[in-house]
């Protein structure tokens, strides 16, 4: 998705929120599926996900019409590359999801969530406050 | 909005938990019945998870696929005085092991627990996302 923020920083904190709200809904989609047989949990890597969104080029993203086009790494698209989690104790029915792991990374998620949503609110005070030069 | 589908996945969960709740209910309600005069005795039944793709790509949520029936046979008890006894004094009782339902009971309950939880932090992430900028 490419951005037209106000600010570069109001731009990578959209990112940043539109990606952790992506895997805020993973975490909960593998918290939903906690006793359904033969489920992997998806994860995806904030990090590469990240970089991969705002390394991108000025340019649009290139338009996906058809379902064998993959978007171009860095061309600017929302590209959360949604993999699977490597299960510490595989169990008898193939179901991959570690609860504990799952509850402790849905928590950590929600506070930078939050937290994320409070720099743009300091951000938008900030900029409030140059405009109004008060 | 893709937090949004968060309450679509977490409340199929829920409700699928829900379903098991009544499963567990409806089989230690008939933990002690004995057979009837068909000689059919109450068989235990389990309900069968299955994720079911919902929201955007990678994320699911629960659906009960089917409620199966127990075919182990039911334990015998030799009682010619019961009136239900058969004709060579064996009473049938339904196949219902009581532990296995407790056990199937707190981890349905822990699920849903969980699952509104996570409903919960949703709803207070997007009730926050509401009062950007102000």
């Amino acid at each position: 998705m490419s951005t037209t923020a106000a600010t570069p920083q109001l731009g990578i904190y959209s990112q940043a929120l539109l990606l952790r709200a992506e895997r805020q809904r993973l975490i909960a989609s593998n918290m939903a599926n906690a006793d359904t047989p033969g489920y992997a949990a998806r994860e995806i890597n904030f990090g590469d996900a990240m970089r991969e969104a705002t390394s991108g080029s000025s340019l649009p993203p290139l338009a996906v019409t058809h379902a064998r086009h993959q978007a171009l790494p860095g061309s600017g698209g929302m590209v959360a590359q949604v993999g699977y989690e490597v299960a510490t104790q595989p169990s008898l029915d193939g179901n991959s999801v570690d609860m504990d792991r799952e509850r402790s990374k849905f928590t950590d998620n929600a506070i930078r969530y939050e937290s994320t949503l409070r720099f743009i609110n300091s951000h938008v005070k900030t900029m409030l406050s140059a405009i109004q030069g008060q | 909005m893709s937090m949004f589908s968060i309450f679509g996945i977490s409340g199929s969960a829920v409700s699928a938990q829900a379903q098991r709740l009544n499963v567990v209910a409806s089989n230690l309600a008939n933990a002690d019945a004995v057979a009837g005069p068909d000689g059919q005795p109450y068989k235990a039944r389990q309900v069968l998870f299955q994720s079911q793709p919902q929201g955007p790509e990678g994320s699911a949520g629960v659906a009960v696929r089917e409620i199966r029936q127990s075919d182990t046979p039911g334990r015998r008890t030799h009682n010619p005085a019961h009136p239900l006894a058969d004709v060579e004094g064996y009473v049938t009782h339904s196949n219902v092991n009581p532990v296995e339902e407790m056990v199937n009971m707190i981890s349905a309950s822990r699920s849903y627990q969980n699952n509104v939880e996570v409903m919960n932090t949703a709803k207070s992430l997007l009730l926050k996302t509401l009062q950007m900028g102000q």
